[in-house]
């Protein structure tokens, strides 16, 4: 059962570090969005997992119930979420602004114009 | 046992899909994967009995989030262009940080486990007493609007600030009629199916989303998920029947009065209570009665934020579609 005890953990730990790979190596901006929100949404599952209790229910008052998952992961989680798709859109809008003035969304070929400049 | 199963090979299929995300150069791909990723991190919130955050994560990643990229990647391009090296210094970082994050774990309390730290301090107070203070039966939602009612309220002016640098990057003019002679064309109104199935479905969409709205204090459900489904009507019906049809039923002066309602209405509440001699966002200034008080001030809040959500998704969208309109032309 040791395993089982940390599964959760580990996975979460290899989507951040995938997430956070390929915001550093790879160029093409959206695809860093994208990494950005895979790392957010390994935070996400991270916190929700911790929030879990064996042979609990979910945190809604019912008579007959006694055990009950922490409330507190999901409060937060479930605003995270809502502010994470908004600065996902500012960053996308950002992009859209950087495409059109430079043509292109790569980050090199930015750099390099940035020099010529 | 089989519960343990479910939520394993959740968590496989959510690994499976980020290493395909990382390999892929077709970011049209790679948008559908993450909807994927978000759908699966969906299923898995249910498994963790996080059934509020399951609902959000389905409204907005699944949709919301999916729609937005597919829109930026139609202004930009589909294709990422092919490295020449390997970042190896990448990988190495990458593989060290995660080295020493995995041996942070092996620290941590067990998974499941009651007496975990995380279980002990203000959490246990909210499962026993938030029904008995409150009178509401989820407990996501009383401590989301009444207990943290304060947090809420700044991330609410997070998402309502975002909005704002979103118009602001994407300039909008006020007046859209003018500034345009042409139509912007509905690409999807010349199909039949869609056209009358979407406007079937949006009005009980609209539905479902005041049913969210108003049933969270019973239930799933609140200001956020409302929102966000709220919105994904009117996103709806500007996909299917274009953007000039779409302010017509609402314009962008009107959104951005909404954007800014939704907060007032949360701020409101909270300074009624500090006029009448109580606390910022302490609801037992609203009525006599405490649980009624509570009740009051939950329904407003939560109205408050359900407006600026729901004002906020709309906006972007609309700019999003409007700069495609724009590029098309030119």
């Amino acid at each position: 059962m040791n395993i089982l005890e940390s599964f959760n953990y580990w996975i979460v730990m290899a989507l951040m570090m995938c997430g956070l790979y390929i915001m550093i190596a790879q160029g093409n901006l959206i695809k860093k969005i994208v990494g950005l929100t895979i790392f957010q949404t390994s935070v996400f599952i991270f916190y929700i997992s911790m929030a879990k209790v064996t042979g609990a229910t979910a945190p809604i008052i019912k008579e007959g119930l006694e055990l009950y998952s922490n409330p507190l992961p999901h409060v937060l989680i479930l605003t995270a979420i809502v502010v994470g798709i908004s600065t996902t859109a500012l960053a996308l809008a950002l992009v859209i602004r950087i495409r059109q003035a430079y043509g292109t969304i790569e980050e090199d070929e930015i750099r390099a114009k940035d020099r010529l400049e | 046992m089989s519960l343990a199963f479910i939520h394993i090979s959740i968590l496989c299929f959510l690994l499976v899909t980020v290493l395909a995300i990382v390999r892929m150069r077709d970011l049209l791909a790679v948008v559908m994967l993450l909807s994927i990723y978000s759908l699966l991190s969906a299923c898995f919130f249910v498994v963790m009995d996080a059934v509020d955050v399951a609902f959000t994560e389905a409204a907005v990643g699944i949709g919301i989030s999916t729609l937005l990229l597919l829109s930026t990647l139609a202004l930009t391009k589909r294709f990422e262009r092919p490295h020449r090296t390997e970042p190896v210094l990448a990988l190495f970082l990458v593989l060290t940080t995660g080295a020493l994050l995995v041996y942070g774990t092996l620290q941590m309390p067990p998974f499941g486990s009651a007496s975990a730290p995380a279980h002990q301090h203000v959490a246990a107070y909210y499962i026993e007493q938030s029904f008995l203070d409150t009178g509401i039966a989820n407990m996501v939602t009383s401590v989301l609007a009444s207990y943290r009612g304060y947090d809420t309220l700044g991330e609410l002016m997070v998402i309502f600030t975002a909005g704002i640098g979103v118009l602001a990057l994407l300039e909008l003019k006020t007046d859209t009629k003018v500034s345009r002679k042409t139509e912007i064309p509905a690409p999807m109104a010349a199909h039949h199916i869609l056209r009358i199935v979407s406007k079937m479905l949006i009005p009980f969409i609209l539905m479902f989303a005041l049913y969210v709205q108003f049933h969270g204090d019973f239930g799933p459900g609140g200001g956020f998920q409302a929102g966000v489904i709220f919105s994904s009507a009117i996103v709806l019906y500007t996909m299917v029947f274009g953007l000039d049809a779409a302010l017509k039923v609402i314009s962008f002066a009107w959104l951005r009065f909404f954007a800014a309602l939704g907060g007032l209405v949360f701020g409101a509440t909270g300074v009624l209570a500090l006029v009448s001699g109580k606390n910022f966002l302490d609801y037992h200034a609203l009525a006599e009665d405490p649980i009624r008080a509570q009740h009051l001030g939950v329904l407003l809040v939560e109205v408050g934020v359900g407006i600026t959500v729901a004002a906020v998704i709309i906006l972007v969208f609309m700019s999003f579609t409007r700069q495609m309109a724009e590029n098309g032309k030119a």
